[in-house]
């Protein structure tokens, strides 16, 4: 890939497009699932612009990152609390 | 607090609105800035310009902040006002204060949605949400999407998802072919408008777009696998891997009402300069009523201009805007909500998301602000954002007041916030 960036999600490397969103990155990693809901039901992005909270995951360690307003870096480390 | 910055006209939202907005006033030769909360400017219709201009009309603008030298403040969620003239805003790393002289409003506009049986889902968003995933860099090529709700951003979005290489099943649109077709003889009257509707027919040849239809239920084990949907007596099953999914648009007015400005049936009430019921505090695009991208330029342009003092500016754009005013004004009686989608959720239907509260166990309270102590609706991080238009329709309740922080921030951001706020108050040097 043409001017990508390595990182990875829940410890499996994807390569995604530079600029990508860490939201992204984890559907590109094969996940639809981002999170489970207070009740425990799975769930995923739902607005994709920083309204919901429904996409957010652990990045470099800090919690509660929305996935959707956060650029991949290159070694990146994101967490899927599912 | 780590860093404070002063302006003379700071702007709040880096969409179009905001773009106008700030260069109008930066024309004046004053310091003025964007914060917005997104990585790159554009706000949500102009996603993804700042890399390449897919119309002359963004390239231009982008162009102008190019040649101001704007300063944008990227990934910046403002999320408590610190004095009169002073914002606090978060990063990811740090805390921001921010001051200004004149500031202006320009936060947009969020999807309403309306719950549904199966509506949490993976894989059922927005149609704009799953529009920005397809624009941060998510793939959808040869995916099977229903595109559903209501609203010209259907079409939008799907003529997009197509470029895109997405697989459309189809458009449902619970308007009615006799509700669409006044507002679409009149766009004869605004050019721009018919061409972009031509344009997008044009785009969308081939694809189902069914009026008076609707997603009843989203079906799937882990994720979506199928969307159910209602025409007339007809329901029918669809498979589907996305369902894109949303019912209009909802201004962003929490930091308008934060302020203090009045807010009128989800409005911010602004006057002929856009300026809010607090003085030298001005709003423009989506917050003041939804109307789309050139009424949002117009706004932001007036609101530029009068924060900058120059009101013979102003003045000259007032005729256009209250023209797309007219139109802004038919968008809204053309994709009026049935009343039948009150009967979407089931009783165990959630209604908010965050704190997983079932349409059932909202309907024992007679108001939100007792739901709220007894249920946690709306308390969670997206703060009744989400369930708060959805309840506004189904159950007609009221939002409730803003309260800071309007975002979940981090502890140490609220702290900042906080000592800075007692030190503003105690030492009177530090006031505006």
């Amino acid at each position: 890939m043409r001017d990508a960036v390595q990182m990875k999600v829940n410890g499996v490397t994807v390569r995604v497009p530079r600029g990508s969103t860490v939201a992204a990155a984890v559907l590109l990693a094969g996940r639809s699932t981002f999170r489970r809901s207070v009740s425990g039901e799975l769930r995923g992005p739902l607005c994709g612009m920083g309204i919901c909270f429904e996409c957010r995951v652990a990045v470099d360690g800090q919690l509660h990152v929305r996935s959707c307003q956060m650029l991949c870096r290159e070694g990146m480390e994101v967490t899927l609390s599912e | 607090m780590s860093e404070r910055r002063e302006f003379d006209v700071l702007v709040v939202g880096g969409g179009p609105a905001g773009i106008a907005a700030a260069c109008c006033a930066a024309e004046a030769a004053l310091r003025v800035a964007i914060a917005d909360d997104n990585p790159a400017l554009g706000g949500q219709i102009w996603r993804g310009e700042h890399a390449s201009h897919s119309s002359n009309e963004a390239a231009y603008w982008y162009q102008r902040v190019k040649d101001l030298r704007l300063e944008h403040l990227s990934g910046v969620h403002v999320f408590a006002q610190l004095d009169s003239h002073t914002l606090a805003a978060e990063t990811d790393t740090s805390v921001c204060e921010l001051s200004f002289r004149s500031l202006i409003l320009a936060t947009g506009a969020r999807e309403r949605f309306l719950p549904f049986p199966g509506w949490t889902l993976p894989n059922v968003m927005g149609a704009g949400g799953l529009q920005a995933l397809a624009k941060s860099g998510w793939n959808v090529r040869a995916r099977k999407v229903v595109v559903a709700g209501t609203g010209p951003l259907l079409l939008a979005v799907a003529a997009h998802l197509k470029q895109y290489g997405a697989d459309l099943r189809l458009i449902a649109e619970q308007a009615s072919w006799q509700q669409l077709v006044p507002f679409a003889l009149s766009l004869w009257r605004l050019p721009s408008k018919l061409k972009d509707a031509l344009s997008l027919r044009r785009q969308l040849l081939g694809i189902s777009y069914l009026t008076s239809c609707w997603p009843v239920a989203a079906e799937g084990k882990h994720k979506l696998e199928s969307v159910t949907l209602r025409r007339g007596a007809r329901t029918w099953s669809v498979p589907c891997d996305y369902l894109a999914c949303g019912f209009h648009l909802v201004p962003n007015t929490e930091l308008a009402a934060l302020l203090s400005c009045a807010v009128e049936n989800g409005r911010v009430r602004v006057d002929d300069l856009q300026q809010t019921t607090v003085p030298g505090t001005y709003c423009a695009g989506e917050p003041t009523g939804i109307g789309g991208l050139e009424l949002s330029l117009l706004e932001g342009q007036i609101a530029g201009y009068a924060a900058a003092g120059r009101l013979d500016s102003a003045r000259r754009l007032f005729a256009n805007r209250n023209r797309m005013r007219r139109f802004a004004a038919g968008l809204e009686r053309a994709f009026a909500l049935r009343p039948e989608l009150k009967e979407l959720p089931r009783p165990e239907t959630l209604v908010c998301r965050c704190e997983d509260v079932s349409l059932s166990r909202l309907r024992e309270h007679a108001s939100w602000r007792a739901a709220k102590l007894l249920t946690r609706c709306g308390m969670g991080p997206c703060q009744g954002r989400v369930c708060g238009p959805a309840l506004e329709f189904l159950l007609e309740w009221k939002p409730e007041s803003v309260r800071p922080p309007i975002f979940p921030v981090r502890v140490e951001s609220l702290v900042a916030a906080a000592r800075t706020d007692s030190e503003t108050l105690h030492n009177p040097a530090l006031r505006s």
